[in-house]
């Protein structure tokens, strides 16, 4: 495991998408430092041949039949939306 | 137990129904006055709704009265976390990001329990997105606990625990990733599952982390958790994690099942960190058992101490994944300050998402990120396997397991503001969640200060009617779940 010393927080701030304040890049930093430290515990354990757990019991995928089941209305659907004009969900402008 | 009605169990109260002693509406009407005495002090709903709550009751008072009362559930207020769905109500997740959303469906369990024809009752409160173990991470505001006001229910489904221990509801579902239904329901002194993973469907639950997160009940005595876990158990073709399993009579279980039966103490959860109170309690207990015939066995789940690591890279790596999907585009909270869509992403989820968020999003993001990944995620998930390993070994020897299930009784507001000693108060209920077991807290007595000390039974892969039975021959000869708050 690498030093948990070489956290970059603007890098990993910008691939979560998340805009932080200069007071939570230096707290976050400091505290996650730690709470790495602690996690470091984990080069102790000898995980040779030892397979990964993704989940406790083994997921297999499901297949359903291709039919049309009723699902939300549209106005059901489009009732939580921040912004919305005939039917649609409004966003910024993405193409100029 | 207490004689006043909104503290009853649901199988007192279904007894009661049945001879119609009282209606539902009667029922209801008592849990809602009691809700508006002591909301004030213990805050553990986010939003409730008499009179749709009262409509419901209406509906099973008008069944039972035509003979097609639906079973013990049938007219019974039960209190929802706040990140299960109910059709028509708010869904909060305690943040600010969905502090306006509106659940379009029901989620499955919630489907369940009204088959069953019980109350839904109540939004209650939680850590932001299940992420806490005190209730203190709420956006909205923080739940007491009902023995002691200054002091923390428990997390993250702290309003769950807290709304029944105070006679606000009969009983609560809640959710359980690390301990958020075993560790507040020791704090507060009542009984909470957290069945098998895959036993209870997730579709409708906020997810958090994936991989480690069900849904479970909160009840008065072990009985009632059979009564709510019957409801709620059972595949569900919408959550393809959900497993296909006969589901036995449970209730019918406790009385079937009669041991003696052979008890694992782990030796590495009655180390360093444990309060001696706790201890003696959980000893006592422990106990009880022998004297039942029970043989008590030393067992040894050898990696525990790995166990919070473990968990702070998983669950925090599956709620970096899954909270990207609140972006401000198509529901949740949108910052009206962005210049372009990008921005839009960047701004929203900084103002929609409360500290603890942000911090699980950016260490999961960080462990999950290039170059890192081998190093802890996928170590993680090593480690994981020897985890639920350990258990599986103990299980050739034993039937189930029992351990306290917090280090210390309630601690108070404000105490643990470092995350990492928050983090450290999963210790005994998280390698739970990682080998996908069942564990059940039930209240086991009291410290010198009136604070409620849980124990925690670990059963074997879906074999709820085991640990269910083994808990139930403790409960049902003791009355700690009987003793109510003074608020």
């Amino acid at each position: 495991m690498s030093a948990p010393t070489d956290l970059n927080i603007d890098r990993i701030a910008t691939l979560a998408r998340l805009a932080l304040t200069p007071e939570e890049r230096e707290k976050f930093s400091a505290q996650l430092v730690d709470v790495l430290a602690n996690i470091e515990k984990l080069r102790e354990v000898d995980v040779t041949g030892v397979e990964p757990t993704a989940h406790a019991f083994p997921v297999y995928n499901v297949w359903a039949d291709d039919v049309a089941q009723p699902g939300l209305s549209v106005e059901d659907a489009l009732r939580n939306a921040p912004a919305q004009r005939d039917n649609m969900i409004v966003v910024p402008k993405v193409v100029e | 137990m207490s004689s006043e009605i909104f503290n009853k169990s649901i199988a007192e109260l279904a007894a009661l129904l049945e001879a119609k002693a009282i209606t539902s509406v009667e029922l209801t009407r008592a849990v809602i006055a009691r809700t508006q005495a002591v909301e004030e002090k213990v805050k553990a709903f986010n939003s409730y709704d008499p009179a749709d709550a009262l409509a419901q009751a209406a509906a099973s008072d008008a069944r039972r009265a035509d003979g097609q009362a639906r079973g013990p559930l049938d007219g019974i207020p039960i209190g929802i976390k706040d990140v299960i769905a109910v059709t028509g109500q708010p869904l909060t997740a305690s943040s600010k990001m969905l502090a306006n959303f509106v659940s379009p469906y029901d989620a499955t369990v919630t489907q369940k329990l009204r088959q069953a024809g019980a109350v839904i009752w109540g939004r209650l409160n939680l850590d932001e997105f299940a992420m806490g173990s005190s209730t203190e991470n709420s956006a909205f505001h923080t739940t007491r606990n009902p023995y002691d006001l200054e002091r923390v229910p428990g997390g993250s489904s702290g309003g769950s625990a807290a709304a029944l221990a105070a006679g606000e509801a009969i009983a609560t579902l809640g959710s359980d990733t690390g301990g958020s239904i075993r560790q507040p329901a020791a704090l507060c002194n009542v009984v909470g599952l957290k069945p098998t993973y895959g036993l209870v469907s997730r579709f409708g639950l906020i997810a958090f982390a994936s991989s480690l997160d069900q849904i479970g009940p909160f009840t008065r005595t072990v009985e009632d958790a059979a009564i709510a876990l019957q409801a709620i158990a059972g595949h569900d073709e919408r959550d393809s994690t959900s497993f296909k399993v006969e589901i036995p009579d449970y209730r019918a279980a406790l009385k079937t099942k009669k041991g003696p039966w052979r008890l694992g103490i782990p030796k590495e959860y009655f180390g360093e960190g444990l309060d001696p109170e706790v201890a003696a309690a959980v000893q006592k207990a422990v106990d009880y058992y022998r004297s039942l015939g029970c043989e008590i066995k030393p067992v040894s789940l050898p990696h525990t101490e790995y166990g919070v690591g473990v968990y702070y890279i998983i669950a925090t790596a599956e709620c970096s994944s899954n909270l990207a999907r609140y972006d401000g585009i198509r529901y949740g909270h949108r910052s009206t300050e962005a210049k372009d869509v990008v921005d839009l992403y960047f701004k929203s989820r900084a103002e929609g998402f409360g500290p603890e968020v942000k911090r699980r999003i950016i260490l999961g993001t960080y462990v999950l990120s290039s170059g890192y990944y081998d190093a802890y995620y996928l170590r993680a998930q090593k480690v994981r396997t020897l985890i639920r390993q350990d258990f599986l070994n103990a299980y050739k020897e034993v039937d189930a397991i029992i351990t306290p299930t917090t280090p210390t009784p309630a601690f108070k507001r404000g105490a643990k503001a470092d995350p990492l000693a928050m983090y450290l108060c999963d210790v005994y209920t998280i390698g739970v969640n990682l080998a996908g077991l069942p564990g059940i807290s039930i209240p086991c007595g009291f410290s010198s200060g009136g604070l409620p000390i849980g124990m925690q039974l670990i059963g074997q892969p879906f074999q709820e009617a085991d640990l269910l039975a083994i808990a139930h021959a403790y409960d049902s000869k003791h009355d700690w779940s009987r003793k109510t708050p003074n608020l």
